[in-house]
Parts: C-alpha cells; structure tokens; sequence
C-alpha cells in the first residue's frame, strides 16, 4: 500500500505500470486519475489547499479500509495540493485484485472517500477572481452506498 | 491548545493557527468563546452546519470533549479527488 501526498506532478502512466508489477496473484487493475476541470473556459489555475499530517493518515484509514473490506493485493493513491493548471492530474488511484470487481468497487470507494473524508479544499482561480469549491450534498450521499 | 483553520474558515478569520488559552469542555463552548472575541470569528462561525471539526486530526463533532485535545482544526466540507 502506498499513499503519497505530494505538489509534484506525477506520470499516471508510469506509476500504473510499475503497480502490484511483483505480484503473480494478481488477475485485475483499476485506476482512475482525476484532472483539473475547466468547466467554463475561463479557469487560471486550480488551488488545492490541504491538512499536512491529517491528510496522509486520513488516506491511509481510508486505503487500509478499503484493503480489508475487499482483500486487495495492493493499493496505491497519490494526490497533489498546491496550484495547478487545467488538464494537469490532481490525483490518482490504483487498486489491483485477483478479480475485477474487488478492483473496481475498490477503487470507486476510495474515489467517494477521498472526496469527502480526505482534508483537501479546492479552490478556482479565474479573471473574475478566487472562489472556494463548495461541496455537493451528492458527494456526501455518495457515502451511504458503502 | 493549538487551533488551524483551512480554506474559507482561514481566510475569514485571518490566521492559519493561533495558540488558544481555553477552559472550554467542549467543542461548541470553544467556538462561542472564540465567536465573542471578534466580528471575524462570529462570521466564520456563524453556521455550523457548514463547517467540520478535526480533534487531534480525526473527524469528530461539536458536542465533543476537549479534555486532553492538542489541536482542534476547523474548516469546510472536504472536496478531495
């Protein structure tokens, strides 16, 4: 299990392909990235505040809940904070299996938890000015399905 | 104790963290001493139902104890991922 909080980019593709590469018991991998999203055309640039210390054992519950309830072989989630440009990754998940639908239920479980129960703020910078991304009540709903 | 704000919480009440000399039990009684301290805070803390609160960096709510607590955070709904 590996969990990395980080400003740095990171290659999505890179880091799938070296993913649970040492284990032979695994039949199925998942991922998902998550990009910066310019939903209006005017988007500068997307600032991603988080909780030094709350945020890396945050994930870590998460993924370790994730690793019992679905007996993964391996998990890995990585996820940046500071400024970042439309187009560029914010964060990324992996889960690898012997089959795919531990992969898959996995990786969206960690995907709703990481939305909601992971210390991070989004914030959107436009010519307008900066404003806060307000949470969905879907996002918290979401939760429940677990 | 320690207090850190995050996101609009910070930026409302002007400083990311500040040391707080506090007999508050709980939670809420924290907030309402710091609410009578000053406009921005009252601001920052006037609805509840928009913020969370981490005790010693576990998620936990405003009726909480905050007998040996080192650090209370305050911030908005999470929106990771």
């Amino acid at each position: 299990m590996a969990v990395r909080v980080q400003s740095d980019p990171f290659d999505a593709g890179a880091e799938l392909n070296s993913f649970a590469q040492d284990r032979t018991d695994v039949g199925a991998v998942a991922s998902f990235t998550g990009v910066v999203r310019d939903t209006k055309g005017d988007l500068q640039e997307m600032l991603i505040e988080h909780y030094p210390g709350m945020t890396e054992s945050a994930i870590a519950k998460i993924a370790d809940e994730a690793v019992q309830r679905w007996a993964l072989a391996d998990v890995l989630v990585i996820h940046r904070y500071g400024p970042l440009k439309p187009g560029e990754p914010i964060m990324m998940v992996a889960t690898a299996s012997a089959h795919r639908a531990a992969a898959f239920e996995a990786a969206d479980f960690l995907m709703d938890y990481l939305k909601s129960r992971a210390p991070f703020w989004k914030k959107e910078v436009t010519a307008e000015g900066a404003a806060w991304v307000a949470a969905k009540d879907a996002d918290e709903d979401a939760l429940k399905r677990w | 104790m320690n207090v850190v704000y995050f996101a609009w919480v910070r930026e409302r009440i002007g400083l990311p963290q500040e040391t707080v000399d506090t007999d508050a039990a709980t939670v809420k009684d924290l907030i309402a001493e710091l609410s009578a301290r000053e406009d921005r805070y009252a601001a920052a803390f006037a609805d509840t139902t928009a913020l969370r609160v981490a005790l010693d960096q576990e998620l936990s709510d405003f009726d909480a104890p905050l007998d040996g607590v080192r650090e209370v955070a305050f911030f908005p709904p999470m929106t990771g991922g």
